[in-house]
């Protein structure tokens, strides 16, 4: 949320000093409140809500031996981004493209836009029960529901972004003789990397999403299929456990592309 | 995917007709019955995995007249369009407001940013548990998953607003003697409202997309839970009906928050 460049360095660093203080003096009083309300005064009964010593307990126990929920925690959690890297993977190798092709002739966008219309307003989500029906309940049912939900932004962005390329630049290159590919790979895919990018982040969060619930609602090893065994099983701990890996997971994946970006768009700074 | 209509742009050389146009998206969108029809009828792949348009015409006729899981398929969307309204409205009441107060005043901004930072990237759907232990499986479990889903664009949306607001505008108030809450109703407010506005739009989305999620998963009536019926009876064409439901709901809601959203940018001057 904080996208406010501040120039003079002395000023950024006291800006995040004041920050770092506000934020520890935001959740350090809500994790002692935390603490009291459930393990010392019982307010919170522990079967709603877990005391910090049962996400302890779940967390060893989750950590150890035969695990919980078919794994331990490092395998489970390795599972999902594994479904979630390829998924990913497929969909921006298939929707940038096409994006790119849609956004570049007006031909082709005529031809592929109904359907991509008619598709579209159907939430990646709703797509899960009939992904379990083609699929069954193993991987291929995941990488398809993510592959839906990352399609779309993915091609979305590219499209706007080859749309949003200077026409001079193009009129440039043509002028100076480039050809077909040279136009594509040195004019159209760098102009619009910024968005291309834009696209994957989305892409990247709708596919966390929408595996967590893809493995919520049908799966036999994975972080969502750990969570719904603890919802099933009634055991606040590890529920909490699963969702602070749930939360892990997503802003470091996050966190990866925009580390991608920066080293793929030098030029934006 | 507006086009952009005469202004230039970066495309390939030779400019298409309007009519060549319309015909090739009449012939897109006819292509993408026919091969649908053809590859359901060919019986490359069993129907019963794959029905075809006209099979799935039928069943919404069908379970538009004749229940299934308990009701009809009018009675589950508006029993998901319910639960859609009261969480996406809770999003709105409570996010709006905290993203302003946010923009305004920093050290609320200070305060909230890192609790709302740390809950953030926790997926809406993995609230689900959660849910069906405090809430129950009714309404109230459900409204929290939308919720989830719903607030943080709301939020992220008002604070930008408001920290785009002309700070002339705050000066001339105050300078005129409005106080804290004038400046927030008569200065912040309207000229947050069209970032306000394109929030709206993303959260209702995301509101909808997670509402269905938690339908799947653990509530008893709804299209969602029409889909999962339909699913563990390995019914292909209910699980689709559904689906089509959705995406209408889904697209009728997308249009009216459009249109709104025109509306303010429009009465506000705004370039969309």
């Amino acid at each position: 949320m904080h996208d406010l460049k501040v120039s003079a360095p002395p000023a950024a660093s006291t800006g995040r000093l004041r920050r770092f203080w506000f934020a520890l003096a935001a959740i350090v009083p809500l994790l002692v409140l935390w603490y009291v309300l459930t393990a010392v005064t019982h307010t919170i009964s522990l079967g709603r809500f877990p005391s910090p010593e049962d996400v302890f307990n779940a967390a060893r126990q989750i950590s150890r031996g035969k695990g919980y929920a078919g794994g331990t925690m490092t395998a489970q959690v390795w599972q999902s981004s594994k479904l979630v890297l390829m998924g990913f993977a497929v969909a921006v190798g298939t929707g940038a493209p096409l994006g790119l092709l849609m956004g570049w002739s007006r031909r082709a966008e005529a031809l592929l836009n109904p359907a991509f219309l008619l598709v579209r307003p159907i939430p990646p989500l709703a797509w899960i029960p009939l992904a379990i029906l083609w699929f069954g309940l193993g991987d291929g049912a995941k990488i398809f529901v993510i592959w839906f939900a990352a399609f779309v932004p993915a091609l979305i962005n590219s499209y706007t972004g080859v749309r949003n390329i200077d026409p001079t630049l193009v009129a440039a290159a043509r002028v100076h003789g480039a050809s077909r590919l040279q136009l594509v790979t040195q004019v159209l895919i760098p102009g619009s990397m910024p968005m291309i990018f834009t696209g994957l982040r989305l892409s990247m969060q709708a596919s966390w999403t929408t595996l967590v619930a893809a493995e919520l609602v049908g799966a036999i090893f994975g972080l969502g299929h750990v969570l719904i065994v603890a919802s099933l099983d009634i055991y606040p701990g590890m529920i909490l456990y699963a969702m602070v890996w749930v939360g892990i997971m997503g802003a470091l994946m996050t966190k990866a592309l925009a580390l991608l970006e920066r080293r793929a768009i030098p030029w934006r700074g | 995917m507006a086009r952009l209509g005469a202004r230039s742009s970066a495309r390939s050389k030779g400019v298409p007709s309007g009519s060549e146009l319309f015909a090739l998206s009449t012939l897109g969108l006819l292509a993408f019955f026919a091969v649908w029809y053809g590859v359901a009828s060919s019986g490359w792949v069993p129907s019963r995995f794959l029905p075809g348009p006209v099979v799935i015409a039928d069943t919404i006729a069908r379970l538009s007249d004749h229940p299934y899981a308990g009701y009809t398929i009018e009675a589950h969307t508006v029993a998901s369009l319910q639960r859609f309204g009261l969480g996406f409205g809770l999003a709105v009441v409570l996010g709006v407001p905290l993203g302003l107060l946010m923009g305004w005043y920093r050290w609320v901004d200070d305060v909230v940013a890192p609790l709302f930072e740390s809950v953030r990237f926790i997926a809406p759907i993995a609230w689900v548990p959660f849910a069906a232990l405090w809430f129950g499986t009714g309404i109230g479990g459900p409204i929290l998953i939308i919720f989830s889903g719903a607030f943080p664009p709301c939020v992220i949306n008002a604070y930008r607003g408001a920290r785009q607001v002309d700070t002339v505008f705050v000066e001339a108030a105050q300078t005129l003697g409005a106080g804290g809450l004038r400046i927030i109703t008569e200065v912040l407010v309207p000229a947050a409202l069209p970032s306000i506005v394109a929030g709206l739009r993303v959260s209702a989305g995301l509101g909808w997309q997670s509402l269905i999620g938690a339908e799947l998963i653990v509530v008893s009536s709804g299209v969602g839970y029409l889909m999962v019926q339909g699913q563990t009876s390995l019914q292909t064409p209910i699980v689709m009906s559904a689906m089509v439901a959705i995406g209408v709901v889904g697209f009728v809601i997308d249009v009216a928050l459009r249109a709104l959203e025109s509306a303010v940018q429009r009465s506000w001057g705004v370039e969309p």
